[in-house]
């Protein structure tokens, strides 16, 4: 964490893939502890991945990192299961026989993050699925869309930002 | 999108790094103080014998609980910004302004005769304490909640009623300059009015603005 503080992206990058699976472990005993089913897991480990990342000045290099970890991921946890507490859940075997089977999915792909996606301008949207999905770097993204790096850099920052936002508002 | 793909969108974003917390958050403060002291100097300015009444034991003494209360608060207020964060000793120099103004309020209950009590605890002052304190407060805890949306607090509404008392705590220190009222049975009376009204708004200012 603190190679990424000092701003190396391969670090971060590294740090982050490594937090993912403690995170899961974190979400799900969450969860359970709530008696909440592991469906929305993947969600939420991505809205704190999220967190963590615009976040992370908030982080006492001093300090061990895993209790902060813990601490973002617990608050997200609770976010996610007031989020649910809201909408109305039923039991999918009620109607097993007359929904169709569902395709099998990525157990890592979240559907919140999708959905928020869809809510952002069409350059941010554009920007963040260049450099996530579609693997570009930003020089490439820069390139294909006609627009300056900086420029780019700009946009992906102002669209993680606003996804959080986004997370945020659909939670109250 | 899979969550590799937000991972590698994260850390194409490396490079914009905001601020260290502690570091954002002085600065805010700071700057609140400062407009706060300005509006003291420019609309009230400390009273005009107070060359005088510094030499006297009960003018200084007011500053003590209230420079704790800012201390104390500012010290709490940077902990709750971060997730992980704890009171800790801050905690315990919040408490030790309260003693502070317990123990003054004790010597002077028993220095005093009681039938002066009423008089100095009404003193002549307390509309405008209870007005001036949470005036003066305002710049400071505008401050302290924008320090601590830069931070993440995991207890928005006790981050916010901590941002209260640390402004509430430099909005007193202002306007004891002014107060000629020196009781402590005056400043245990009054005082915690004011306060509570700035902590009460930092607290509702703690849920709506402090949730991330």
């Amino acid at each position: 964490m603190r190679a990424a503080l000092a701003g190396d992206g391969r670090a971060y990058r590294a740090l982050l893939e490594a937090l993912t699976p403690r995170l899961r472990a974190i979400v799900a005993r969450a969860l359970a502890r709530a008696g909440a089913s592991n469906a929305d897991l993947e969600d939420v480990v991505q809205e704190t991945l999220l967190a963590i990342h615009l976040k992370r000045h908030t982080w006492d290099p001093s300090a061990p990192l895993a209790p902060w970890v813990q601490a973002i991921a617990r608050n997200k946890t609770i976010d996610a299961l007031r989020r649910r507490g809201r909408r109305i859940e039923v039991d999918v075997a009620d109607f097993a026989e007359i929904l169709p089977s569902a395709p099998d999915r990525d157990p890592t792909e979240g559907g919140d993050v999708e959905r928020l996606l869809g809510e952002l301008g069409e350059r941010q949207r554009d920007i963040v699925r260049s450099i996530g999905v579609e693997e570009r770097s930003v020089r490439e993204t820069a390139d294909r869309l006609g627009m300056s790096e900086g420029a780019v850099r700009v946009a992906l920052h102002r669209g993680l930002k606003t996804l959080a936002d986004l997370y945020r508002r659909s939670a109250t | 999108m899979k969550t590799d793909d937000l991972i590698a969108a994260l850390s194409a974003d490396a490079a914009t790094l905001e601020p260290p917390l502690d570091r954002a958050a002085l600065r805010f403060l700071a700057f609140g103080a400062l407009v706060a002291a300005l509006l003291f100097v420019t609309l009230l300015g400390p009273r005009h014998d107070w060359r005088l009444a510094i030499e006297t034991v009960h003018y200084p003494l007011k500053f003590v609980p209230t420079a704790l209360l800012a201390v104390g608060g500012v010290g709490a207020l940077l902990r709750l910004a971060r997730p992980d964060g704890r009171i800790g000793l801050w905690g315990a120099v919040l408490a030790l302004a309260v003693a502070v103004l317990l123990a003054a309020v004790a010597v002077e209950l028993a220095m005093v005769p009681s039938s002066d009590w009423l008089r100095l605890a009404i003193g002549h002052n307390a509309p405008h304490c209870l007005a001036l304190i949470p005036f003066l407060s305002i710049a400071p805890l505008a401050a302290a909640v924008l320090a601590a949306r830069h931070g993440a607090s995991t207890r928005p509404r006790l981050t916010g009623l901590v941002a209260g008392l640390a402004a509430a705590g430099i909005g007193a220190t202002l306007y004891a300059m002014n107060c000629d009222d020196d009781s402590p049975l005056f400043v245990v009376l009054w005082y915690p009015l004011g306060i509570a009204v700035v902590a009460g708004l930092g607290a509702w200012a703690g849920r709506r603005f402090l949730v991330w």
